[in-house]
């Protein structure tokens, strides 16, 4: 760790401006990533702005019937809301089956979406990786890579993104609320995060200066049909290998409307709403979920160490689909999958 | 002597265990002093070349920062080899940090940086800038088994594999059923609660010395020795351990680098290794081994093959028994047993909770298990056919072998008579249910070992001995044996461990602590009260002026005579008589040279677990766990029982989670951190029994217990494996199953 700055930003103006001021700065929330990162000497910011004093630490339901989470909210407060649990149970249900209750009291529902992968080449600054340093090389490619992306990664990086709660943001469809030096603006969930290509360093398509508000869910809360299911190498306290974030609406035998978003496989929160849209009339069958699974990983790839994550997350998604349409959802306090 | 106050056997908390969690415990890296300086080890980040330039000027500069010491600029120490030895060293070289520019494997200490404070000493060690000349590493225990050897010098005879007995490959050709296979075990690292940790300080004209260790004398003596100091002036303590399992056997670099400083600088000194610098010390070699058993139709074994090769340094033989339970597990009359070494540029391994059985013996459990299917007979029952009454590695009986028991009583209480055979025909929901079962063996011996005992005037008792209780419960169990003999409730007994100036005890380990140092305090105990008595007899118009040692022992305060309480004197009364206010006897106990020619101990065990694997996604899960242990004498059901409860969460580890990833590329641990390295979390360890079988033994230590330190993980990791197969179906050979090895099988 080296020697930074520390401020203390009273508002939201100041925030933006502390870091509009200092591109080198960054926002310190729960710190159980950042100050990890600046531990293993793979974050050295110059200065750290400090926005647990911020007024965004409350759920909100808005005018129009949507919830809006404070990026200072924790984990656990999400998870445990009453309205979270009735209205967006697959949101619980993914942000309990992360890290551990210490961590969940702490980590932020903004610091979880801007978590940075745990790829082991990541955090280990003498090895090359041109997330952490553009540029450098990708040494996971041909290494131990055994926690690697299998769908949308690129020749420059196979990292992962590593969060459970932002599976589920991405399948309910949310929206984040960024403010920044131009103002306020809304951001689809799928269009948060990004995939590698040629700028690993970039995990997400926030301007420079731009802070996370909130993350606002509305519309369809697919309450009676929902999976949250997560495949690790250990039952707590684990990254998950293969995640799935399974909903759907069924109307007469009939899937009205399908989500499935996929952690553990990806640079980001794996969604494809072209491919959900296809199976939108098909009945809610183990073969329509293999069918599913098929085509969400048509495109697939293994680096070695990972090649066991394809047929793992077609498994993984057959049976949160299942689970699901069933109505009976992955329990995470139970160890054995329903 | 009677057991009157129903002290030894019965179940007390650790008389320590306030202090533990009040806080007022203090570890290695605990302990303060004005002026304390704070050391940060930069370590390297090649595995195998050497430095070709280290800049240190910016890390000088950083404010607070003291000294900057690397191999261009290290106080000179010792030359020999032979003075950096310690009692547990292996055979080869002894790591020397900062000897010379020489890389000799990934996360080698490179630097130390002492600073004011540590925060000055971790960020300025940042700043060293290190450009290595880089040679191609050779890491991957699977390639370079090829350049496997016999290691020229053994670590000890026990590690010697016996000579060949019979025709074991003729036996083989031979049988109806046979079964021969490869097992392939990765390195694992110690990860207990406490880091490696060094304070030193100047008290009383010398150093006093807080180390992580398991032996404050073995710490002593290897400083001394290093630094050329005079061992009066040298004092080591360790009071307290947060759990070690071998890895604080041997000395860690921080010892050496902490004691160099402050001699250099002439000032207290902290060095305190990070999480991540545990994945570069002591760890459970990878294993590549080869099983080969043969048998009859009724399961009796005709051949025994066990060979395995086993990674260690380039610079030291670092050897563990591997192979030799097998020859000595079950009756067999041909066996071949070879033992082999791999260089890797690694650090050295070392022992690691049952180092060698662990290992060794998850392959013969894991074969065993596939011979009953071979034979097609009940695994169980295949053990119990192959019943060893002697061990015929040695040609000695065993001074006890409850084993019998374990199997009996651990099999009903696991419910195993309502086990189905075949694989894949237990179900539950999505679940595979799957029942295994494996054996345990682990060597039962004393050590040479000291204790002193002190009976006060007032019935207090002082032990004291230079042991050390890594979390075993070491103070508990001196203290029990002390009040028992001296008939006064535990918390009279104050136990002073942990001190280098105290009785000289050997290094804790090998499980032989508890019978080693507890039956040096019972000698001790039982020569104060003799001393008592001839105080006693001395005194005019005694009662007890013809009682021997035989007919007395201490009640209440008074030595009385067995047979009627009713005579006697009181403790006061006696010592007032002799003009004392207190009576102190040494106690020694040596292994019995004699009587170890025809008799040999081991402790046994049988572990029964049953697990659930998803059928479709393999993820595996163990359930329940059984371990009925044979292990002598129980001092302590509570201790003991923690003892097995901690040795089986290890073995679940070993079995499901624990693996070193090395980039074979670079030669580095790419998961140094507990994130990534996975151990057993809460969520995966259920319900575990512990089952202790009646063993009684008159020869393996003179108070007949066998010490439990290690026994609880063997056999652990095989069961767990066993039970995968009964489950699923498939045999998967290389640990830890992972949901890929179990997908991919």
């Amino acid at each position: 760790m080296r020697p930074f700055d520390y401020t203390r930003a009273e508002t939201v103006r100041e925030a933006v401006a502390a870091l509009v001021a200092n591109p080198e700065a960054q926002l310190l929330a729960g710190g159980t990533n950042l100050v990890d990162l600046m531990k293993y000497e793979v974050a050295h910011p110059a200065a750290i702005i400090d926005i647990n004093h911020l007024p965004l630490r409350q759920i909100e339901e808005l005018a129009d019937g949507s919830l809006r989470i404070g990026a200072l909210v924790s984990n656990a407060a999400v998870a445990y809301d009453s309205r979270v649990k009735e209205r967006y149970p697959l949101l619980a249900s993914a942000i309990l089956a992360g890290a551990s209750p210490q961590l969940r009291n702490a980590a932020t529902t903004g610091g979880n979406l801007l978590q940075r992968t745990r790829c082991y080449y990541f955090y280990d600054p003498s090895s090359p990786c041109n997330k952490r340093e553009p540029g450098s090389g990708c040494s996971a490619i041909g290494g131990v890579n055994r926690i690697h992306a299998i769908l949308g990664a690129s020749d420059k990086c196979i990292a992962v993104h590593p969060s459970d709660m932002c599976v589920a943001l991405a399948a309910l469809a949310a929206t984040v609320e960024v403010e920044g030096p131009e103002g306020r603006r809304y951001i689809p969930f799928a269009e948060f995060h990004r995939l590698p290509g040629d700028h690993p360093e970039r995990d997400n398509t926030l301007a420079p200066g731009e802070m996370v508000l909130a993350v606002r869910l509305e519309g369809n809360h697919f309450v009676p049909h929902h999976s949250y299911l997560k495949l690790r190498d250990r039952l707590s306290f684990a990254f998950a290998l293969v995640s799935v974030a399974a909903a759907m609406d069924i109307a007469d035998g009939e899937i009205v409307d399908l989500r499935v978003a996929l952690g553990g496989v990806a640079h980001m929160p794996w969604r494809d709403s072209l491919a959900e849209a296809e199976f939108a009339g098909a009945p809610p069958t183990e073969e329509t979920f293999r069918k599913v699974a098929v085509r969400l990983l048509a495109g697939a790839k293994g680096q070695g160490g990972n090649d066991f994550k394809i047929p793992l997350a077609h498994r993984a998604i057959v049976r949160a689909l299942s689970q699901a349409a069933a109505g009976t959802p992955q329990d995470q306090t139970v160890k054995a999958f329903q | 002597m009677l057991n009157h106050s129903r002290i030894v056997g019965f179940p007390f908390s650790r008389i320590e265990g306030p202090l533990k969690v009040t806080g007022q415990a203090h570890y290695a890296a605990e302990h303060h002093a004005p002026g304390l300086l704070h050391g940060f080890v930069a370590v390297s980040t090649v595995a195998a070349g050497s430095i070709a330039e280290i800049d240190t000027a910016e890390a000088e500069r950083f404010p607070g920062v003291v000294k900057v010491y690397t191999h261009e600029n290290r106080p000179q120490t010792a030359e020999s080899d032979d003075k950096w030895k310690d009692t547990a060293a292996v055979p080869g070289h002894p790591f020397r940090p900062l000897e010379n520019g020489r890389i000799l494997y990934d996360g080698q200490p490179v630097a130390l940086v002492i600073a004011e404070g540590f925060e000055a000493a971790r960020d300025a060690a940042s700043l060293i800038r290190i450009r290595y000349i880089a040679d191609e590493p050779h890491t991957d225990i699977l390639r370079e088994r090829r350049q496997s050897y016999v290691p020229a010098e053994p670590r000890g005879e026990s590690m010697v594999p016996p000579p060949p007995r019979g025709e074991p490959e003729q036996a083989f050709a031979a049988a109806p059923c046979t079964v021969s296979a490869e097992y392939v075990l990765e390195g694992e690292h110690h990860n207990p609660m406490e880091l490696f940790g060094t304070t030193v300080l100047f008290e009383n004209g010398g150093l006093t010395i807080h180390d992580k260790t398991q032996g404050p004398q073995n710490t002593q003596a290897y400083v001394c020795n290093v630094f050329g100091l005079d061992p009066e002036k040298v004092k080591v303590r360790n009071d307290f351990v947060g759990g070690a399992f071998g890895a604080g056997l041997r000395p860690k670099h921080q010892l050496f680098l902490a004691v160099m400083a402050s001699l250099d600088l002439q000032r207290p000194v902290k060095v305190e290794l990070s999480r991540r610098e545990m994945f570069y010390l002591t760890w459970r070699p990878a294993t590549v081994q080869r099983v080969s058993l043969a048998a009859d139709r009724d399961g009796r074994l005709q051949s025994v093959m066990h060979h395995a090769v086993q990674a260690t340094s380039r610079y030291e033989d670092y050897q563990e028994n591997v192979v030799n339970w097998s020859g000595l597990a079950y009756r067999c009359d041909n066996v071949r047993l070879s033992y082999e070494l791999a260089k890797l540029d690694v650090s050295t391994p070392g022992d690691m909770r049952a180092p060698g059985a662990a290992t060794g013996v998850t392959a013969l459990e894991t074969a065993m298990d596939e011979l009953a299917y071979e034979v097609g007979i009940d695994p169980l029952e295949l053990r119990r056919r192959n019943f060893a009454d002697h061990d015929q590695n040695q040609g000695k009986q065993f001074t006890s072998k409850a084993l019998d028991a374990c199997y009996r009583e651990g099999a009903a209480r696991f419910g195993w008579d309502r086990r189905s055979f075949s694989p894949r025909s237990m179900r539950e929901g999505h679940d595979l249910v799957g029942w295994g079962m494996a054996g345990g063996v682990w060597e039962a011996s004393i050590a040479p070992a000291e204790a002193r005992v002190r009976l006060s005037v007032d019935g207090a008792v002082t032990v004291s001995a230079a042991a050390s209780d890594i979390g075993t419960g070491t103070y508990t169990i001196l203290g029990q044996i002390a009040a028992e003999t001296f008939g006064v409730p535990l918390g009279r007994v104050k136990v002073e461990i942990g001190d280098s100036t105290l009785p000289k005890t050997g290094v804790e380990g090998g499980s032989r602590t508890a019978a080693s140092s507890g039956s040096a305090v019972q000698v001790a105990s039982k020569a104060a009260v003799k001393t008592l008595l001839a105080h006693a007899k001395g005194m005019p118009n005694s009662p007890l002026a013809r009682a021997s040692e035989e007919d007395v022992s201490i009640s209440e305060g008074r030595l009385v005579l067995e047979r009627n309480h009713q005579i006697g004197l009181s403790i006061g009364d006696i010592m007032d008589a002799a003009g004392v206010s207190f009576i102190e006897e040494h106690g020694k106990i040596e292994p019995d040279e004699a009587q170890m020619k025809k008799f040999i101990s081991y402790t046994h065990s049988a572990v029964f677990v049953e697990v659930k694997v998803d059928e479709d996604l393999c993820i595996p899960r163990v359930t329940r766990v059984v371990s009925a242990i044979a292990g002598g004498r129980i001092l302590n059901p509570k201790t003991a029982r923690s003892q097995i409860l901690g040795g089986v969460v290890m073995g679940i580890g070993m079995a499901l989670h624990e693996e070193g990833m090395i980039d074979h590329r670079t030669g580095r641990i790419m998961n140094h951190n507990l994130a990534e390295y996975h151990m057993p979390a809460h969520a995966d360890i259920e319900d575990i029994e512990v089952v202790f079988v009646e063993e009684e033994d008159d020869k393996v230590s003179p108070i007949g217990a066998k010490g439990l330190g290690e026994i609880g993980i063997v056999g652990v990791a095989a069961a767990v494996s066993n039970a995968i197969f009964h489950a699923t179906g498939k045999r998967i050979r290389h640990l830890p199953i992972t949901v890929d090895r179990i997908l991919g099988a």
